[in-house]
């Protein structure tokens, strides 16, 4: 069974494993406890390790429960004190001495249309990358390339951000009138102009944000194919772009989704590129031109420094939110990775 | 249907190395060819450029000629997906594709050409699990994924998708070295049925197995590590395994070398 390294967020693994290692052993005792003669000192060894995982697994639940706890308690006062309906409400007013009122309704769709369009645009480019690294550039151009990746994933947000605002902006622009001119009949490019920080502006430096990820994992996803199956379709008659289409890419699938789903995951989180690049409004639109576009992680960053009590605690509150949606679209990826897991499980 | 297959000086690559050196063999249609000879002769990479997949790998290729009824395969003008489409292969390890199901695995070399009308896959289908033998076991579970039938089951789905496109020659690497007796016998069964449709080539280390499928054997074998594979001796089967012309060929086979 060889199952993509990614197909289960890396980061959760460390944890389970830590948890579950204690129970795992408890009832049948360590390896080779029944037959020979084990020395006292790999019993010694055992234990300490076992009681160092859980010990392990214990902080990580202690950190994450008192951090959950902070935050609920900073959210809650201010979601007592808030005027407007928190979920429908789509102005963002907390500091108000005696009216906050705040909802997170343009934050959160406006995170969620910023992430989705990025991720629209990247994951063709990151796939078509990944495919070439793979299957089609020669060996050292693929290595170069690799490296130019790897190069890009090393470059700090700030600077995604800053070269967004001040030098990026301007072909978005030009990008903009052209699609308002020819397309200005669909909403989405409805907007005549001037063109500033939009929707489209911030996606777009999201979109360069989360290529490298997206291309490495996809990339890696690829290599994983059996050559036996690559074989099997070119000795079928199949050219290179079918064989990746019979054997490749559905191979690849579970690892491919899980990829594009962490890309997500990176661009839903992603705080200050955006808090450069988008209009920083209170107003949830679908027209990606015009000077708009806001999100939660940004909305946090532009506001902390100088928020009330409250407005901390509405922030905290809107950061929750966040978390949760990131919690659902994982939950959703692991599902659709699972289901089809179970197709290729009962396969090796 | 079958076709006849002529290699005369074909000789391949592996970068710098020399796999194999000089190969002329008339393989005749209808007919089971076996080649026989010690790990390392090349009897893989000869097998493999005759439906041009050794030049798959990077930095091999293949030198000679070599025509499928006087068609020049290595042509310059030849689509080499043409070459594969008409020269269908099954591989030592049974390689359905893991995402497919029964169904989709047999008719993927059909869906490959073009044909998407259900009817005509439908019995496209059928007609090669009954081929390879396979139709009874699995006609009520067309739709599960066909990498969970057992290694011989799987081998003979391999086979049906093979043959499902209506090949003129289908070549077999040791197709039966991942397969337990019975499953071998299997599939022994049949390529001696397949004989009366196609040209089969298959590459074999099972002397008896040789003996008891082919009508011709190719001997191959290697001077010493580092030297191209050659042919030795090609002959009609019984000969070969009776009265073989060349000393070599009778040390191998009475187990005296490799
Ligand atoms: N991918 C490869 N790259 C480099 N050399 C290879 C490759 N595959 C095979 N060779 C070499 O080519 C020679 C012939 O190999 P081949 O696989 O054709 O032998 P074979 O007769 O099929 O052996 P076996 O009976 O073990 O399958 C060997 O010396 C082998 O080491
Ligand atoms: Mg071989």
């Amino acid at each position: 069974m060889s199952q993509s390294p990614i197909a289960g967020p890396a980061e959760t693994a460390p944890v389970t494993a830590g948890l579950a290692a204690p129970t795992d052993l408890g009832p049948t005792g360590p390896l080779g406890g029944g037959g020979g003669l084990p020395s006292r000192r790999r019993f010694g060894r055992e234990s300490l390790f076992r009681w160092f995982t859980t010990a392990s697994g214990a902080v990580v639940l202690v950190v994450i429960v008192a951090i959950a706890i902070f935050l609920i308690a900073k959210a809650v006062p201010a979601l007592r004190a808030d005027k407007a309906n928190f979920l429908t409400y789509k102005d963002w007013f907390p500091d108000d001495p005696t009216n906050p009122k705040f909802g997170i309704a343009a934050l959160a769709l406006g995170t969620v249309e910023a992430s989705v369009l990025a991720l629209l645009l990247a994951v063709p480019v990151a796939l078509g990358i990944a495919l070439c690294l793979t299957h089609y550039a020669h060996r050292r151009v693929a290595s170069a390339l690799g490296f130019v990746i790897d190069l890009l994933a090393a470059v700090p947000s700030i600077v995604f951000g800053l070269w967004g605002r001040d030098y990026f902006y301007k072909p978005v622009q030009d990008f903009s009138a052209w699609l308002h001119r020819y397309f200005g009949w669909i909403p989405l490019f409805g907007s005549g102009g001037p063109y500033g920080k939009s929707v489209l502006l911030g996606s777009a430096v999201l979109a360069i944000m989360i290529l490298p990820i997206i291309t490495s994992l996809s990339s890696e996803v690829f290599r994983q194919t059996p050559k036996m199956n690559e074989e099997a379709a070119l000795a079928l008659g199949a050219t290179k772009w079918e064989m990746i289409r019979m054997a490749v890419l559905p191979y690849g699938r579970p690892g491919l989704i899980a990829s594009v789903m962490l890309g997500l995951g990176r661009a839903l989180g992603e705080t200050i590129a955006l808090a450069l690049t988008l209009g920083a409004t209170y107003t949830f639109s679908i027209d990606l031109i015009e000077n708009g576009g806001n999100s939660i992680a940004a909305n946090i960053a532009n506001k902390f420094g100088e928020a009330s009590e409250t407005g901390r605690g509405a922030l905290i509150a809107s950061g929750l939110v966040l978390f949760a949606i990131t919690l659902v679209v994982n939950m959703i990826a692991r599902l659709i990775v699972y289901r089809r897991r179970e197709f290729i499980g009962s396969a090796a | 249907m079958a076709k006849r297959i002529e290699a005369s000086g074909i000789s391949a690559y592996y970068g710098a190395f020399k796999a194999i050196e000089d190969i002329n063999m008339v393989i005749e249609p209808k007919s089971v060819t076996a080649l026989i000879g010690p790990s390392g002769c090349g009897k893989s990479t000869f097998l493999r450029s005759i439906n041009r997949m050794h030049e798959v790998l990077p930095g091999a290729r293949v030198e000679g000629k070599l025509t499928l009824d006087s068609q020049d395969l290595y042509g310059r003008d030849v689509d080499v997906t043409a070459v594969r489409r008409l020269i269908g292969m099954v591989f030592q390890r049974p390689n359905p594709f893991p995402t497919m199901s029964i169904y989709d695995n047999v008719v993927s070399g059909l869906r490959l050409n073009g044909v998407r009308r259900k009817s005509m896959l439908d019995t496209a289908c059928e007609k090669a699990l009954r081929s390879a033998n396979l139709w009874n076991e699995v006609h009520t579970r067309l739709s599960r994924p066909g990498a969970g039938l057992s290694g011989g089951q799987q081998q003979r789905l391999c086979i049906a998708r093979a043959i499902a496109v209506e090949p003129q020659v289908v070549l077999m690497d040791e197709p039966c070295s991942a397969l337990d007796p019975i499953s071998t016998l299997a599939i022994e069964d049949l390529i001696s049925e397949l004989k009366n449709q196609y040209t089969i080539v298959i590459v074999t280390h099972n002397m008896q197995q040789a003996a008891r499928v082919s009508d011709r054997t190719a001997f191959f074998s290697i001077d010493k590590t580092g030297d191209p594979g050659r042919l030795i001796e090609y002959d009609e089967t019984n000969k070969i395994f009776t009265n073989p012309s060349v000393k070599r060929t009778e040390d191998y086979i009475t187990g005296r070398f490799g």
